[in-house]
C-alpha cells in the first residue's frame, strides 16, 4: 500500500531529532508537526517571524496579528519568540535551523529541486523557498512519487525552473524513502507492500538498490 | 524630544506623487498599513512601484490599489492570493519582479543600513540569479543583490510615541522594521499613539530616528486571511 499524505508526514517525523529547530513548508510538511516522537523537544520556525509555533488557536481566540507562513492563524508556545523578517532569514541563511521540510514538483538525482514555477501558468512566487533550500544543512522533500499524469517526479534532471541546486538530502514519497548520493537516488526504505520493481518503475532518475530494502515502520 | 507627529493620514502622505517607489510593510494582510493604503487610493496617484512581500487580496490591502490600476510594478516574493493581480500580470498591464523572501527582507534592511549590495546564496543556479554577479566564498556560490531606493516607506506598528519610536505586535512585525529603516520618508501609522516617555525604552523595536512622520491610525479592520482554529470541545 502506497502511503497517504498523513503517513508521509508520519515517516518524516521519525527523522526529527531532540533539540532541533525545524521549518515546515505548506502542505504535507505542515502535518509533520502532528507526529513529533515522544520525548523529543522540537521548536518550529515560521519564516514570517515566529519561533515556538503552536497549534491552531481555540475557536474565538484567533488573533489577526499571529499567523504562520501560510497566513493561517496559529498560537505561540511558552518560551516562543517573535522577530522581523530579516532576523528570520538570518536564522535560515545562518544555518541555525537544523531541518527544512518542503514539497516539490520535481527533484533531480543531483539534489536539484523545482517547486515554484510552471512556465505558462500563473506564477505565484517562491516566497521563502529559495532562501530555505539554499541554506539549510538538512532538507527533506515530502511529495508524491509521481505527478497527476503518472510521470515520475524523481528525475535525472529537473525540467521545471529550479528553486535550488544540489540541496536536497532525503525524499519521502508515497512509495519510498530515498537519499541523494553521488550518482543518484539511493533507495533506503519502501512503503509496506510496495515492491522495489514498482519503485523502479516510478523513478526516472538513477535508482540505486543496494541489497535487501526494508519496509518502512510507521 | 523631536516630535514626529502629524495630524492625520492626509498630512502623513504629503509629497506622494505618481511614478514613485514605495515600500509597504506587512506579510499577507498581517501588519499592513491600512490607513496609508486607503489614502493612496484616495490620492489617485498611479504608475507606482510597490515593494511589498505580498499584493493583498482582491478587496483589501494592496488589492485596493490594483483594482484602481494605480500600480505599475510590484516587487514581491509571493502574490498568489489575488485574481485581479493575476489578470493584470497575464495581460502585461502589471510588471512583476518576484524575489526570494529573505533576499527581499535583506534588501530592505541593506537600504536602511547604508549597504549598497550583499551576497546571498538564495537563488543561485536559478533564473533569479540570471544576469547577476556571482561569487564563491568558502566553496559555496552566492549571488550579489542590491539595496532599493524608495521615496516613501509606509509601515504599521502596534504602539508608537511622539518621538517616532515603534513597537510591533506578534507576527505583524514582519517587514515593517526593515522598511521603516529604508524610507527616505518613513510614515508610521500606529494603533496606539502615546507621549514620549510612556514606552519602555528597553522594549522599543524601531528607534524614532528612522521615522519621519507618525500618526494615530483609525478604523483598523485587521482582516484574517486564513482563519484556522481548533474547535472548542
Amino acid at each position: 500500500m502506497a502511503l497517504d499524505k498523513t503517513q508521509i508526514a508520519q515517516r518524516i517525523a521519525q527523522e526529527l531529532q531532540h533539540n532541533w529547530y525545524v521549518n515546515l513548508g505548506i502542505g504535507i510538511p505542515t502535518l509533520v508537526a502532528n507526529y513529533i516522537p515522544k520525548g523529543i523537544d522540537i521548536e518550529f520556525q515560521s519564516e514570517n517571524g515566529l519561533l515556538g509555533m503552536g497549534p491552531f488557536p481555540i475557536e474565538g481566540t484567533e488573533d489577526a496579528d499571529l499567523i504562520n507562513a501560510g497566513k493561517q492563524t496559529v498560537t505561540i508556545l511558552q518560551g516562543g519568540s517573535l522577530f522581523d523578517s530579516a532576523m528570520s532569514f538570518a536564522m535560515i541563511r545562518g544555518q541555525h535551523v537544523q531541518l527544512t521540510v518542503l514539497g516539490a514538483m520535481e527533484v533531480a538525482q543531483n539534489g536539484d529541486i523545482a517547486n515554484w514555477k510552471i512556465p505558462g501558468k500563473m506564477v505565484k512566487g517562491m516566497g521563502g523557498a529559495m532562501d530555505l533550500v539554499a541554506s539549510a544543512d538538512n532538507i527533506i522533500v515530502a511529495m508524491m512519487h509521481t505527478n497527476k499524469r503518472g510521470a515520475s517526479k524523481l528525475l535525472k534532471k529537473c525540467s521545471l525552473p529550479l528553486t535550488g541546486v544540489g540541496c536536497v538530502k532525503k525524499i519521502v514519497t508515497n512509495l519510498a524513502v530515498l537519499e541523494i548520493v553521488e550518482d543518484g537516488f539511493k533507495l533506503l526504505e519502501r512503503a509496506l507492500g510496495v515492491t522495489v520493481a514498482e519503485i523502479q518503475n516510478a523513478t526516472e532518475g538513477n535508482l540505486i538498490i543496494d541489497g535487501e530494502i526494508p519496509e518502512m515502520k510507521l | 524630544m523631536i516630535n514626529k507627529v502629524v495630524k492625520n493620514v492626509e498630512e502623513a502622505l504629503k509629497g506622494v506623487e505618481s511614478g514613485m517607489e514605495f515600500m509597504l510593510g506587512g506579510f499577507g494582510l498581517c501588519g499592513i498599513p491600512e490607513n496609508c493604503i486607503g489614502q493612496l487610493v484616495k490620492l489617485e496617484v498611479n504608475d507606482l512601484t510597490c515593494i511589498s512581500n505580498n499584493a493583498g487580496v482582491d478587496d483589501f490591502g494592496l488589492g485596493l490599489l490594483l483594482q484602481k490600476r494605480q500600480i505599475k510594478k510590484m516587487i514581491s516574493s509571493y502574490v498568489g492570493e489575488n485574481d485581479e493581480f493575476e489578470r493584470q500580470m497575464l495581460s502585461g498591464e502589471l510588471e512583476v519582479d518576484l524575489i526570494p523572501q529573505g533576499t527581499l527582507a535583506e534588501r530592505c534592511r541593506a537600504t536602511g543600513a547604508g549597504i549598497p549590495a550583499f551576497y546571498t546564496p538564495a537563488g543561485y543556479g536559478t533564473e533569479v540569479a540570471e544576469g547577476k554577479e556571482t561569487r564563491k566564498f568558502n566553496d559555496k556560490m552566492y549571488v550579489l543583490e542590491h539595496a532599493f531606493n524608495p521615496q516613501f516607506a509606509f509601515v504599521k506598528a502596534w504602539k508608537g510615541d511622539t518621538a517616532g519610536n515603534l513597537i510591533f505586535k506578534g507576527t505583524a512585525r514582519n517587514f515593517n522594521p526593515m522598511m521603516a529603516m529604508a524610507g527616505k520618508i518613513t510614515v508610521a501609522e500606529v494603533e496606539e499613539l502615546v507621549e514620549a516617555g510612556e514606552l519602555d525604552p528597553n522594549q522599543i523595536h524601531i528607534p524614532g530616528i528612522f521615522v519621519q512622520r507618525i500618526f494615530q491610525g483609525t478604523a483598523y479592520e485587521k482582516r484574517i486571511e486564513q482563519r484556522t482554529v481548533t474547535p472548542k470541545s
